[in-house]
This record gives C-alpha cells, sequence and structure tokens, in this order.
C-alpha cells in the first residue's frame, strides 16, 4: 500500500562486476552519486554537520562569542578553528556536502524532467486485458443500456474529472483509458527545481550585496557613502559607486516604557526613529522607522537595529578655551539603560586623557556606593566621569575601538582607589578636571539610533524560489496520480461494466474514486440506483 | 481585569491536566485490558479538557491583549492545546484512540513542566516580536508539531508491530488490537507529510520576519540552525520511503528522530542556547 501498486522490487544479487576503464569508472560514480540512497545519505549528513554550529558560537552570527570562547578554552579553541567549527556554515566540509546533494539532486531530476515531459505528451497505456486484477476493481451489469453509451457515460465522466481519456477496444469489449495527476511530478521537480533556484539566489546575493552600521544621535545626518559608516562589509562583487547618494537625518527617536503593568515597569513596549530622507536630486521626505518595520530606501533596506543615550559634553583647558565638544553615544549596560561611554583627548591639554563616563537615566546609588539605574526613561539622569591621564595609545597607528579605552599606560586621577572621586554632574552642570587640566560640561542628552543598512539584491529572488518550492511541494504530495479504466462488455440483456484503477505513489481515496465512477456513470445513463 | 482573567485561565489549565491525567489513566487501562469503553470515556474526557485548555489560552490572550505564545509558558499552553486539537480532529477520521495514552502523556508532562518551571506573569510585547509575523509563524509551527506529535507515536508504534509481525512474537499482547505495521506506517506518512508542509512554510515565514526585524532573513541562529536540520530529517523521511532498504522500519526511525529534534529545539535550544529567539522569555 505504501508503494506504488505496480512497483516491483528487484532482487539484489550479487553481481560479477566487469572491468572498468575510467569512462566506465566515470559513469559509475555518477550512477552512485546521482543515486536516492546517496541523496537520502547526504541529507542526513547535512543534517548531523549543521549540529555543531548550534553548539560552538559562529563568527557569522555572534563573533563575541567565538572571542570569549578563545578566551575560556584556550587550549582546544585553536584546534576547533582548524576544523573550520567557528564557521560552520561557510566551511570546506559542510559546502561539500551541500554543493554533493544539489549535484546529485541535479542529476537525478534532469533525467526525470525528460521522462516526464515524453510522458506529458503521450497517450494513456492499453487497457489491461484483466482489470480485476487490479488493486481498485468495481463491475457491475446493467439491463436496456447500449454498449456505446454506457461507455460514453464513463468517458464523459473521466473527461469532467480532469483526466487525459483514449479510446482502446479488443473484440466485443469496448475500452477507455484514462490517467491524471500528471501535476504531481511536474510539482516534485518544480519543488527540486526550486530549491536549486533558492541556492543560487543565495550564493549570488552574499556577493552583490553589503551590510553596514551607523549609530547617528538625533539631530544627525548620514550620508550614504562608504566613508559614513561605522562598519561596513561588503560582498565579493560589490561595487562601491552602486551605493544610491542620499542622507538619513535622525529627527526624534522615541522609546515609550510601560508604565502602568507593575509586574512589567521599564519594559520597552515601543521604538520609533522619525526621520528625513532624502535622495539626491528628490525631494527631503518625512519617514518612520521601527523595529519590525524597516525603511525601503534608494535600492537599501535601513533597519532599527539598537538605540540609548548620548550624552554631549564639551571640554574645556584650564584658560577656558573648547578642546572637544560633541554628541558621545554611550553604549546600554543593562535593561535599565545603565550606558558607558569613552571619550579620548589626546591634544588640547597639558596631558593626554581618557574619560570613561557612565550615564544613568534615573540614579539611584546602592549600599556599596555604586550608582546604577533603576529606569530607563530620563527621570534623575546623571553622569560621571573617571579620569586617566598617561598614553592613550592612538599614536601607534593601531586602529583602536572609539568605545572602550586601554589604560595599560594610563594613570587613574579620579575615581574609586584614585586621590579624587569621580566626576558626577548633571545636565547643564559643569566640574574640573583634576590637576587642574581644566573643565568638563554636561550639556545635555540626546537619544540615539544605531541603524543597519543592507542590501541583497537577490533576495526578492530567494523569496520566490522558496515559496515556488512550495507550492511545488503541495501539488506533489497532495495531488494523486492515478489510471481509471472503464471496460463496457454486451452481455445478454444489457451491458457489462467493469471500472478499474491503480494509483502511482500514495493514494488514500482510490476505492472511493472507483465506486464514484460507477455511480457517475449509472446516473448519467439516466438510471437510478437503490 | 489582567490579573482576574490570567488568574482564571491559570485555574482552567490546572483543571484541564487533571482531566487529561484522568483521560490518560484509562487510555492506559484499555490499552492494557481492551475495554473499549473506557477508550470511550477517555476521549470525552480528552475533548473536555480540551475545552477548557482552550479557554486557559484564551483568557490568557485576552489578559496580556495579544496572542497567547509569547514566552515559552504561553508556546507551552497553546502549542499542546494544538497537538491535542490535532489528536481529536484526525481522531474524527481515523480510530488513533490507541495513541491516547501517548498524546495525553506527553501534554502532560510538557504543561506540567511549563506550569511549574516557566510560569510568568503577563507582560507586554517587546517591540522585536510585535510584529503579525508572531501570529503567522508561530502558530503554524506549533500546527505541525501536533502533526509530527502523531506521527512520532505511530512510527514508534509500526516499529513495536513491526518486530513483533517478524519474531511472531506474542509479547505486548496489547498490540494485537492496533492496525498492522504497513497500515500504521501510511498512517503516519500521511500525517508527516502535512507537518512537512507546515514546516516548510514556518521555515519561510519566519525567514521573511527575520528579514523585517533583524535585516537579513537568515543568519544560523540556533534557532533556525535547528529549524533547519528537523526540516532535512523529515525531508529525509520522505526520500526514505521511496528508497530501496530504507521503508519500513528505517523511515520509521527518521521519523522518530526528527520528532526528536522537534521537541530538542522546543526545549533545550530555548533554554539552554544562546541565541536571538532567546529572549522570548522563558
Amino acid at each position: 500500500m505504501s508503494r506504488p501498486s505496480d512497483h516491483v522490487d528487484s532482487v539484489a544479487e550479487p553481481v560479477t562486476n566487469p572491468r572498468l576503464n575510467l569512462r566506465g569508472w566515470l559513469r559509475w560514480f555518477w550512477r552512485q552519486l546521482t543515486s536516492m540512497r546517496t541523496a537520502l545519505l547526504l541529507l542526513l549528513l547535512l543534517a548531523i554537520a549543521a549540529v555543531p554550529g548550534s553548539l560552538v558560537p559562529q563568527r557569522s552570527s555572534d563573533p563575541n562569542g567565538v572571542s570569549q570562547y578563545f578566551r575560556d578554552h584556550p587550549d582546544t579553541a585553536p584546534w576547533l578553528d582548524k576544523l573550520q567549527a567557528f564557521d560552520v556554515y561557510s566551511s570546506a566540509w559542510f559546502s561539500a556536502i551541500y554543493l554533493l546533494l544539489f549535484i546529485s539532486l541535479i542529476g537525478c531530476v534532469i533525467p526525470r524532467l525528460n521522462h516526464h515531459l515524453k510522458a506529458l505528451r503521450s497517450a494513456p497505456p492499453v487497457t489491461p486485458a484483466n482489470l480485476s486484477r487490479l488493486p481498485a476493481h468495481a463491475t457491475e451489469t446493467l439491463t436496456k443500456v447500449e454498449a456505446e453509451a454506457a461507455l460514453e457515460a464513463g468517458r464523459l465522466a473521466l473527461k469532467k474529472q480532469g483526466y487525459r481519456v483514449v479510446r482502446y477496444d479488443r473484440d466485443k469489449t469496448i475500452t477507455v483509458s484514462a490517467e491524471r495527476g500528471y501535476l504531481r511530478e511536474t510539482g516534485n521537480l518544480i519543488f527540486h527545481l526550486a530549491l536549486v533556484g533558492v541556492l543560487i539566489a543565495v550564493g549570488f546575493g552574499g556577493g552583490f550585496g553589503f551590510a553596514g552600521q551607523r549609530v547617528i544621535a538625533e539631530g544627525q545626518t548620514f550620508t550614504n557613502a562608504l566613508l559614513a559608516y561605522d562598519s561596513f562589509n561588503p560582498g565579493r562583487f560589490f561595487n562601491p559607486n552602486t551605493l544610491t547618494p542620499y542622507t538619513i537625518t535622525l529627527d526624534k527617536f522615541t522609546a515609550k516604557y510601560e508604565e502602568t503593568n507593575k509586574k512589567a515597569l521599564g519594559q520597552a513596549t515601543d521604538f520609533t526613529a522619525d526621520v528625513t530622507t532624502q535622495i539626491q536630486g528628490e525631494a527631503a521626505q518625512s519617514q518612520t522607522i521601527k523595529v519590525n518595520d524597516p525603511l525601503r530606501l534608494g535600492g537599501t533596506d535601513v533597519y532599527l537595529l539598537g538605540n540609548g543615550y548620548a550624552p554631549m559634553v564639551t571640554v574645556r583647558d584650564a584658560s577656558g578655551k573648547v578642546i572637544f565638544t560633541d554628541t558621545v553615544p554611550f553604549l546600554p549596560q543593562d535593561k535599565n539603560l545603565t550606558s558607558l561611554g569613552v571619550i579620548k583627548l589626546p591634544d588640547g591639554l597639558t596631558q593626554q586623557v581618557g574619560l570613561i563616563g557612565f550615564f544613568y537615566p534615573t540614579v539611584s546609588t546602592g549600599h556599596s556606593g555604586a550608582s546604577f539605574s533603576i529606569y530607563p526613561d530620563i527621570i534623575d539622569p546623571q553622569l560621571t566621569f573617571d579620569v586617566y591621564v598617561g598614553d592613550l595609545g592612538l599614536d601607534g597607528g593601531i586602529p583602536r575601538s572609539v568605545y572602550a579605552l586601554d589604560t595599560a599606560n594610563m594613570t587613574k586621577v579620579a575615581g574609586r582607589n584614585s586621590p579624587t572621586k569621580s566626576i558626577e554632574i548633571r545636565p547643564g552642570e559643569s566640574a574640573s578636571l583634576p590637576n587642574g587640566l581644566g573643565t568638563v560640561t554636561f550639556d545635555g542628552i540626546k537619544r540615539y539610533a544605531s541603524l543597519d543598512i543592507h542590501r541583497d539584491p537577490t533576495q526578492g529572488w530567494v523569496l520566490f524560489f522558496a515559496l515556488l518550492s512550495l507550492a511545488g511541494l503541495l501539488v506533489s504530495l497532495f495531488i494523486p496520480r492515478r489510471r481509471m479504466w472503464v471496460a463496457v462488455t454486451p452481455v445478454r440483456g444489457g451491458v457489462n461494466v467493469e471500472v478499474a484503477g491503480l494509483a502511482r505513489g500514495d493514494d488514500p481515496t482510490l476505492d472511493r474514486a472507483v465506486t464514484e465512477l460507477q455511480t457517475t456513470i449509472a446516473s448519467n445513463l439516466g438510471l437510478t440506483r437503490d | 481585569m489582567t490579573d482576574v482573567l490570567s488568574q482564571y485561565s491559570v485555574l482552567s489549565l490546572y483543571s484541564a491536566m487533571a482531566i487529561y491525567a484522568i483521560a490518560f489513566v484509562l487510555f492506559t487501562f484499555d490499552l492494557a485490558g481492551g475495554n473499549a469503553k473506557l477508550a470511550r470515556v477517555a476521549m470525552s474526557l480528552t475533548w473536555l479538557g480540551f475545552v477548557l485548555q482552550l479557554a486557559a489560552t484564551v483568557m490568557r490572550g485576552l489578559a496580556a491583549s495579544r496572542v497567547p505564545w509569547a514566552n515559552m509558558y504561553e508556546f507551552a499552553m497553546t502549542g499542546t492545546a494544538v497537538i491535542i486539537g490535532v489528536f481529536l480532529l484526525v481522531n474524527l477520521k481515523w480510530d488513533l484512540r490507541f495513541l491516547g495514552s501517548f498524546i495525553t502523556g506527553l501534554v502532560l508532562l510538557l504543561l506540567g513542566l511549563a506550569a511549574t518551571r516557566y510560569y510568568v506573569d503577563v507582560v507586554p510585547l517587546p517591540p522585536a516580536l510585535q510584529s503579525y509575523w508572531l501570529v503567522i509563524h508561530v502558530f503554524v509551527a506549533t500546527l505541525a508539531t501536533g502533526f509530527f506529535a502523531l506521527g512520532f507515536a505511530l512510527s514508534l508504534a509500526q516499529l513495536l508491530q513491526d518486530s513483533r509481525e517478524k519474531k511472531q512474537s506474542k509479547r505486548l499482547a496489547f498490540m494485537d488490537r492496533l492496525p498492522a505495521a504497513d497500515v500504521l506506517e501510511n498512517y503516519a506518512y500521511r500525517l508527516i507529510i502535512i507537518g512537512f508542509v507546515l514546516w516548510t512554510f514556518t521555515l519561510i515565514a519566519g525567514a521573511i520576519w527575520a528579514e523585517k526585524a533583524w535585516g537579513r532573513y537568515w543568519g544560523w541562529d540556533t534557532k533556525e540552525v535547528w529549524t533547519f536540520i528537523i526540516w532535512t530529517l523529515y525531508a529525509g523521511y520522505i526520500h526514505a520511503r521511496s528508497t530501496r532498504g530504507w521503508r519500513g522500519s528505517r523511515s520509521a526511525w527518521l521519523a522518530m528522530v526528527g520528532f526528536a529534534a522537534v521537541m530538542f529545539n522546543f526545549t533545550v535550544v530555548n533554554i539552554f542556547f544562546k541565541g536571538l529567539h532567546a529572549y522570548s522569555g522563558l
């Protein structure tokens, strides 16, 4: 029942292999590769090969996790790295499996495609001599009915159900042979070919697109050019000249937090970035970007993936001259947005100065004396600074993160365990830096948005092929492919009508189809049945 | 209002669990003793439990003013309701009451874990989950899980039946009343292909949502990896049924490994693995 009823398993016999030349071996290898058994093994192998990527952090999705793993397991990490365990999905072994699988798939599908195209053009097969041997069969004698009329009733019923019908006669017995469900194989082939389409679209998409990140504070403008990105990952074939010239200005960033539900106080409920966008040569437009609602602009997609506070800070030297004034994005450290930021002052003061700042939107002080934020919105904001002097390490030409201060060659002059206590200021306030270096002023607070800007020219194609494969799958699993026959033999006083059916593949409703056809024939002939 | 509704939801859920427990015992007695009356009573009780659980789920949703599947507790509640629902639905067509013990047992286990270990109060949705894809993607995934669960149970029964048939064994005498191995195999296949189509849809819908929320449609996040593994295993199962040497028992094993992966994905991956799906807030 589970197998096509016309399927006969060949007996696996030991065979004496002929001696093979190179061509013979290649052909043998190709046969092996495109066999169902190999395809199945490759599928299962692919499933197993995907597992390690979920156990070990991956560079593609969790680069910090990889660094952490190297720190935690200094002995095993380099070995795992050699096995490409941190890049499983682009590793040689993973790629080998899926490429072999797809070659196997193509090698299997193309001959079937040929065969199916032929089948689509050929007529249903000759009616078998003995219909009663078929898996679904029914027979009935109808009185006072012409043979031709009975057959015509059957032919019409089958036609109406979408069967392809051909007439075959044998002596006194007149028959029709019908087949339908060619779509089942069509769907199956479409499913497999669409998967090839997905693979190709994914492969090319990565090459021509890019992904970039940029942090902008309220009032700031981003210009879509290579240099304006904080980080930028181009695909292999990406051409920077294809960047559409446009600007995005962050007019306002609004975060809403839960205020009534006591069990979720302070939980973020909405983030909205109001922006003004302008493509070069076109009118400016006001638009919004939300977390699940990216902005589609100039062939790119702009996502709101992060946000935080950016205190406005001014530093003056001892004579009161401004040497630094900027809006500095701070990185959120916890859910109440205690935020950490760094200001580096290499020039302008008598010494190089580094500031490590903490910003608390709603400040509170614990028993230990340490401050923390108790609510993510701005109710009682405070900015604190630890001050370091010495060598910032910027002159060596080594790239440094703007969010981290390397204090190896610096001395702490303000903050915990140092001569002076850390600087604590509220918006509008100023404080002196230690050692008469100058002053620092907290001018105000802005919010910033962290935007991810992506271009993936083939993602529409990936979706198209994915949906196509789903459609193919539906058709190939649920449309029955079956053959039906009606044979009419004149007998004394009437005709003997035989109806039989044969399914190809799984077909739970075959028996019902046969009895229904019988009923339809009778009713087409104007007979009533009990 | 929120508090009252969520309390009634919990009450209703616990009642449903008590009723499932009785149904489980009756189903098991029926398997052991072959008293058809017990199975009928157990089926009615399962219907009753289902209605109560559905009420619990709807009240939880009303309490939160959103779909009731935004965290582990809610997902377990809705997911098990769907598993029971699929079981009851399929029983309208075929008599699969012999799976009652397995289904009610599995659901009780999952609900017990969720209600005692992972209960959370009603909280609003974080911005990342505020999307209509939460409704579509997650619900279709649970629906697929319901079909895979039945497929697992049928494949297990098929394996036991198959080994009994081969050895002409008289052990596990209660299985005499179950259908033959090849009939069980056909049932399993027809349910699993429905699950597979739904799972394919889950995967595609998840990719569309991921593109909108995270800026990429596929990033090998741990949950994405396991969704892919499950898809591949079931694709293997479907192919195995038309590969010589893999039909019957071997393909049944694949169906079981597939469902084990589904359960692993729902429990271990959610709780212990790090990934973007983690904020579904246990």
